[in-house]
């Protein structure tokens, strides 16, 4: 239901490199959920609105009034990696 | 009985008439974590020295007449996916191996203005990715009527917690039956309120349009008691809804003569016998207590595991997507060639790879699948406009009856190890819970009794939108006829 | 030989004048030191939820009428997926099937006639952090204080056919967004961001030929180079018989050319989806209504009125009306002044320069409105001369002081008498000059400058020429 190919494509976008071993067994795993899931099609939906929140809730916002946010501790407290408060990731070149 | 025994509503009477102090209770469940959880092992985390200052704290304002609320001296346990300030918070993830948050979750605070504290943090599946709790990268918590079973999932360490009596009452989260899944395994009370009911601020995104967060307790009036503190609109979380706060204790003896249950006959199809007889024994004790009951047909139902799964990965793809290793969290230093991890891409990659378990990995991938170009319509619009059919289902049921009753799980606790390697049929576990999710609908695991190897059997009472007085009332009078023991022996099989 | 023309479309990022984020409560102030507006929501910490800023949802309601465009009755919010370190949750909030707005147009001026650029869409989004990439260090460097800083999107119609319109479509576009206070359009800090998408054809073909989009480009001067040079691009590599590419390019300053950042086959796959943690937003007519009725006067529309109003040339009111605050101080002035074309030479002389020398901006401009009048007023009653009142309106910029705190040792000498003895210590000092006059009328005008020192300027001319001719001739 999903080729090997098609699984090395999707986890490069979601950013999670899988080993040899691992794109066998998830391209399986995938496959029999695929099948799974694709019992809807058996479903004819047209017209039917899709349904985002099972409760509605339209209109709800804030005023433009400003808080103070974290302290440069808190904002650093759980952070891998920070120089002269700035977080840093090796250079990116564009 | 001991204190460890007693429910939250009879603690804060024996508070309130100065039998016992907040103090003697935080000890007493102590000892009893102490003793067991090492084979239960529902626990990640405890603060003792801060729960025992909470607890002298709670019995001075209670000398001092200052009581904050009605949870004063009662403690809570948490599921580890509940943010804590200054505690850490780990979702049972090695990709938050030590995060501490700035901030506590919505009901943290709630649960501390009305005088209760936090006992701990529970043990789950990873990212609330699971039904077994087999899935935290920490350890396996145990079923505590039988250790050698599993207690349920996601939130399995709460349902243990509560179920062994090492707590009164619990917090967990519900984005497909992980609090009704659990506590029908566990056989303890596992309540799932309307989406909005609860503000999801502070709580570690799954799938967003179905998590909830949900009570364990050992009684239908400790359910209604925690769920009067926690619910009400906040204003930090969108989707909570601005819709009044019920006195849920004072609405567990109206009468349900007159009142309808109906069963959806989807429900029973394929269902194991013994597993039909309890529940149609329970149908039994409504009946006597003057309750209506028939067959009603939800018919989409077969779709509903389908859909779900859709939803929440998808939904699930992109809040997963924060744990980069770049602004907190896990970072790689080292790759899977054991060299130095160096640029940018690579980070993202390993620190994922190795931060990540396998069925966090799965249901990604599966979910970024499904969002992909050229699979969206066929498969989100798809879920999403079957998540409409299946809410119409239900609605038009709800026209007819007060609550709807189906069983909470197809099978009762299974041993460690079982599923683990079949993820589709771990996955059916949610076949009976993911639909009120999708639905929003408030449901409640209630306990009924127990099978042939003594595990708990439970049935699940769905209500009307924003109706969870009407459930706890046919919970709580289901209980008193019946005294089912919800508090574990803790022992081996 | 081939001739070609341009196809183009631009996509403008502004930044909304709110005080706060989208999303989150922290301010939107330019220029705090690095990661010192932050909190858990804009750091994306796990368990924090948006909540939508009404702010920026009036902001975009308030554009609306200036682009001419369509309100959708049912907005909503969606996620744009992609990884990339100045995004802390790994997805921008963003609008993707239901825009707040849709279906526009304006109108730009063209050598020949005014032309119509449609508006396919705005959309609200958050605005992404900051990296840094410095010289001699092995990171990259990240602030988040920009992120989660309301931006309006503003999509236009493949309706531009050169450079020089897709200027004139940002300097309009510009100009209604300042009008309107919906951003402040300050290129040096980023709220203006343009996206150009080009593609070229061999005129008369009617099918549109493949394009390139170049990205983040920050000044208009930018996009007409980088149009220019990519527009001859493409137009090189097709008369070489090759075939364009779809990419998406980046401007090089340095080096005036486009630069291919990534080709087709490394395209995103943004996986838009509905944001599950907003609801929608149903945008009432009385919303609408309520907005429109505060709306001030749009750009085009407020220069026909001034043209008419005050009997300047468009040219003038081009110069007025290119920033709010000028048109704005300019017409706050003439409630109270009755010589619109003395004031406008004003503008485009003393007060632009003023603000040149000293690299201000209008809205810093420090002499208000009422004693700008009252130095006019001086030099209207002829109490001071026109060199005097340069001088003090100086003074006046220089120390916020009123022009009547300085006139008083400019005022003209008008004195007869005063004058006459001033006039004879000039002639006395320089004979060989005062003799000149007598042949070379020209040479008056020496004189009149040496009379001019001696007065520090305040001598009445006119007189002293009458006075010099008396004491010549005699
Ligand atoms: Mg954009
Ligand atoms: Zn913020």
């Amino acid at each position: 239901m999903i080729e090997k190919k098609e699984v090395q494509h999707i986890a490069n976008l979601a950013r999670l490199r899988l080993s040899e071993e691992e794109e066998e067994a998830m391209t399986q795993h995938l496959g029999q959920m695929i099948t799974y899931i694709n019992k809807l099609k058996e479903l004819d939906t047209t017209g039917v609105p899709p349904t985002v929140h099972a409760v509605e809730m339209p209109n709800v916002w804030r005023e433009d009034t400003p808080c103070s946010g974290l302290s440069s501790s808190e904002v650093f407290q759980n952070s891998p990696a920070m120089q002269d408060n700035f977080f840093t990731v090796p250079k990116v070149v564009k | 009985m001991s204190i460890p025994e007693y429910s939250a509503v009879k603690l804060k009477e024996l508070l309130e008439t100065k039998q016992i102090s907040a103090l003697e209770i935080a000890r007493a469940l102590l000892d009893r974590i102490k003793k067991h959880d090492a084979e239960v092992k529902s626990f990640l985390y405890i603060d003792e020295d801060l729960l025992l200052k909470e607890a002298q704290a709670s019995d001075q304002r209670r000398s001092q007449g200052k009581v904050r609320g009605i949870l004063e001296g009662i403690p809570v346990a948490l599921k580890d996916n509940i943010c804590t300030k200054g505690q850490r918070t780990t979702c049972a993830s090695q990709i938050l191996p030590r995060f501490f948050p700035p901030y506590n979750a919505h009901v943290v605070e709630k649960i501390q203005a009305s005088g209760g504290s936090i006992l701990g943090k529970t043990n789950m599946d990873e990212f609330a990715m699971g039904s077994s709790c087999e899935n935290s990268s920490f350890f396996n918590t145990h079923n505590p009527w039988n250790l050698n079973c599993i207690p349920g999932g996601s939130s399995g360490g709460s349902a243990a917690a509560v179920t062994a009596g090492f707590t009164p009452l619990a917090l967990g989260s519900d984005t497909g039956g992980s609090v009704r899944q659990p506590a029908g395994l566990c056989g303890v009370f596992g309540l799932k309120p309307t989406y909005g009911r609860v503000s999801r601020f502070g709580l570690i995104a799954y799938g967003s349009s179905l998590d909830q967060i949900g009570t364990f307790s050992r009684s239908a009036r400790d359910a209604a008691l925690l769920l009067e503190v926690i619910a009400g609109r906040d204003q930090r979380d969108s989707t909570s809804v601005d819709q009044p706060v019920s006195s849920y204790q004072e609405k567990l003896l109206s009468s349900l003569k007159g009142k309808k249950i109906g069963l959806p006959q989807e429900y029973f199809e394929n269902l194991d016998e013994e597993m039909k007889a309890s529940i149609m024994a329970a149908v039994e004790v409504f009946r006597s207590l003057g309750v209506e009951v028939e067959e009603v047909s939800l018919p989409h139902t077969q779709y509903a595991v389908a859909a779900y799964y859709i939803i929440a990965t998808a939904e699930a793809s992109a809040n997963l997507a924060r744990y980069d290793g770049i602004h907190y969290g896990y970072r790689a230093e080292i790759n899977a060639q054991n060299t130095k991890v160096e640029d940018l891409q690579e980070i993202y990659h390993e620190s994922r790879a190795q931060g990540f378990g396998n069925e966090v990995k799965r249901r990604i991938l599966l979910g970024t699948y499904a969002l992909s170009s050229g699979y969206y319509d066929a498969y989100y619009v798809k879920a999403l406009q079957v998540r409409t059919l299946i809410k119409r289902d239900i609605e038009k049921a709800l026209e007819k009856f007060d609550v709807l009753l189906t069983p909470t799980s197809p099978v009762s606790a299974f041993p460690l190890g079982e599923k683990i390697e079949d993820p589709l049929s771990m996955y059916l576990c949610d076949i009976y819970t993911v639909t009120f999710n999708l639905s929003g609908n408030p449901a409640l695991s209630v306990p009924c009794g127990h099978d042939k190897k003594d595990l708990p059997v439970g049935f699940q009472l769905v209500g009307k939108l924003f109706k969870e007085e009407e459930i706890l009332a046919f919970a709580h009078q289901y209980e008193k006829e019946t005294l089912v023991n919800t508090l574990a022996p803790i022992k081996k099989a | 030989m081939t001739e070609f023309e341009i196809i183009m479309g631009l996509e403008v990022h502004v930044q909304l004048l709110t005080s706060t984020k989208m999303f989150c409560s922290c301010s939107t102030t330019f220029g705090s030191p690095p990661n010192s507006q932050v909190c858990s929501i804009c750091l994306g910490l796990p368990g924090t939820l948006p909540v939508v800023n009404k702010k920026a949802v009036e902001l975009a309601l308030k554009v609306a009428h200036a682009l001419n465009c369509q309100v959708a009755e049912v907005t909503k919010f969606d996620r744009k997926n992609y990884f990339y370190p100045d995004l802390p949750k790994g997805y921008q909030i963003s609008q993707f099937d239901q825009p707040i707005l849709h279906s526009g147009h304006i109108m730009i001026p063209t050598p020949k006639e005014d032309k119509k650029i449609r508006i396919t869409r705005a959309h609200m989004e958050e605005d992404a952090g900051k990296m840094i990439h410095q010289e001699g260090t092995p990171y990259s460097f990240i602030d988040l204080n920009r992120v989660g800083t309301p931006l309006l999107e503003i999509v236009s119609a493949p309706d531009i056919e050169s450079p020089d319109e897709a200027y004139s479509y940002l300097k309009e576009l510009k100009a209604i967004l300042e009008y309107l206070e919906i951003s402040d359009c300050n290129m040096q800090e980023g709220s203006l961001r343009c996206d150009v998408n080009l593609s070229i054809r061999p005129k008369g073909q009617k099918t549109m030929g493949t394009r390139t989009e170049i990205k983040n480009l920050n000044s208009f001067n930018f996009v007409r180079l980088a149009a220019s040079y990519e527009a001859e691009r493409q137009k090189q590599v097709v008369l070489r018989g090759g075939k364009i590419e779809q990419g998406t390019y980046l401007w090089d300053e340095n080096e005036q050319k486009t630069k291919l950042m990534r080709s087709k086959e490394d395209a995103h796959d943004y996986r838009y989806f509905p944001e599950p943690d907003l609801g929608s937003f149903l945008i009432s007519k009385d919303l609408q209504e309520k907005i429109h009725s505060q709306l001030p006067e749009l750009p085009r529309i407020r220069s026909k009125r001034m043209q008419e109003e005050y009997k300047i040339s468009e040219k003038d009111c081009a110069f007025l009306i290119e920033q709010k605050v000028v048109a704005d101080y300019f017409e706050a002035c003439l409630k109270k002044f009755s010589e619109p074309q003395e004031l406008l030479n004003w503008m485009k002389g003393q007060v632009r320069t003023y603000l040149n020398e000293h690299d201000l901006a209008m809205v810093d401009f420090p002499i208000p409105p009422k004693n700008f009048i009252e130095l006019l007023e001086l030099l209207q009653k002829k109490t001071i001369n026109r060199n005097a009142a340069k001088e003090i309106f100086e003074q006046m910029a220089k120390t916020g002081k009123r022009a009547k705190e300085f006139s008083q040792q400019k005022q003209k000498i008008t004195d007869e008498n005063e004058l006459r003895q001033i006039c004879q210590e000039v002639i006395k000092a320089v004979p060989q000059i005062a003799e000149d006059c007598r042949t070379n009328p020209k040479a008056m005008n020496a004189l009149v400058g040496q009379l001019m020192k001696r007065s520090k300027g305040r001598a009445d001319v006119d007189i002293a020429r009458r006075i010099f001719g008396e004491l010549i001739g005699e």
